[in-house]
């Protein structure tokens, strides 16, 4: 099943971004569709993480999040880098539990705080991860957890 | 207007690269390439659009690809000295390391 | 309409990449330099390949667009964390402000 849709998945790919309709085009593009498949198939490698198809219903309101936690966080970030005198900024190491319980939430979460200007995570382990802020309300806001209640984290169904 | 974005994304690219051979850690220069190489990908896709080529932007795609596997490259080789591919050479290595 | 959208959105990403440029020179150690390239790399390339989208329409070229802006998306964050790893396991000590309240353990 997650086989066939992935098929399916590449080949649009492959018709989008060669943009010719011919057949001789679209009959090379289904082999080597066929050959990836074959290949990934045998490889063990399309499973819940690497193809998260459990997680489709969440992702439109958490992608629409971040992206408002982007334009904030970079609103932010130019801020500081416009003040005058560098004497404001203090950066902050901190330490943040990570209550995600799948591995892919766990690296959803520590890509959002990377991906939103003025945190990156220094270090990820089974529990915690490491964070180093630009300043200390990026800090302070993080350790509220409001981002980490977005993540999307479920266990796949098997 | 499409000559002022590509002035600005020129500018950008300048400061990077100045950054890149200021230094003054390692690590700062890889940031700068890699920021470099992220504007590189926006001048190419500007530039398709501008003069009418847009075929240039799978060449900017391709170039995102290569910029970010040549970024974690480039961190590997200045983390641990080799890629790590031949096992035996690392032994030795380790073994010179405690002498 | 569209036009004057999409000239809006490049400028202001064009404007936001040479903060950042002027952000990699202002601030004073690695880790924060490491943000200012974070703001370049995330909100100007999405403004300007949105205001790109904007100028060619519905088409292949609109695809290719967001497929460059999804690959930036999935790779940005994870070169920015690779990088500051490397860093604090190369040793690179992260300059504090005065106020670091629960510090790093």
């Amino acid at each position: 099943m997650k086989v066939i849709s992935f098929g399916v998945l590449l080949f649009a790919l492959w018709a989008l971004l060669s943009g010719y309709f011919s057949p001789l085009l679209l009959s090379l593009g289904a082999i080597s569709v066929a050959l990836t498949l074959y290949l990934a198939n045998r490889m063990n490698v399309i499973d819940h993480e690497s193809y998260p198809l459990h997680l489709y219903s969440k992702f439109p309101l958490f992608f629409a999040y971040i992206m408002r936690e982007i334009v904030i966080a970079n609103i932010d970030v130019v801020k500081e880098i416009l003040k005058i005198g560098s004497k404001g900024i203090s950066p902050q190491v901190i330490k943040l539990p990570l209550p995600q319980q799948t591995d892919l939430g766990r690296a959803i979460y520590a890509n959002s705080i990377t991906l939103t200007p003025g945190t990156v995570t220094v270090e990820l382990d089974k529990n915690f991860v490491t964070v180093h802020a630009l300043t200390k309300e990026g800090a302070d806001e993080l350790l509220s957890g409001e981002m980490s209640v977005m993540i999307p984290d479920q266990l796949a169904d098997k | 207007m499409y000559i002022a974005v590509t002035i600005a994304i020129l500018v950008t690219m300048g400061l990077a690269l100045a950054r890149a051979l200021m230094g003054p850690t390692v690590y700062d220069r890889i940031a700068a390439v890699n920021m470099f190489g992220t504007k590189t990908v926006l001048l190419i896709a500007v530039f398709a659009l501008f003069s009418g080529r847009t075929d240039l932007l799978d060449i900017a795609l391709v170039y995102a690809l290569i910029n970010f596997i040549g970024v974690i490259a480039v961190l590997r080789l200045v983390e641990h000295g080799d890629f790590h591919s031949n096992p035996e050479s690392r032994a030795k290595q380790d073994k010179q390391g405690s002498e | 309409m569209i036009d004057v959208l999409s000239w809006v959105l490049l400028g202001v990403g064009g404007l936001l990449g040479v903060i950042g440029g002027i952000g990699i020179h202002r601030f004073p150690d690695f880790y924060t330099r490491l943000h200012a390239a974070g703001t370049t790399d995330t909100l100007c390339a999405i403004l300007i390949l949105l205001g790109l989208g904007f100028q060619a329409g519905l088409s292949l070229d609109a695809f290719k667009l967001f497929l460059i802006f999804v690959f930036l998306f999935f790779t940005s964050p994870t070169a920015s964390h690779a990088l500051a790893n490397a860093a604090m396991h190369g040793g690179l000590k992260p300059q504090l402000g005065r106020e670091n309240g629960s510090g790093k353990a």
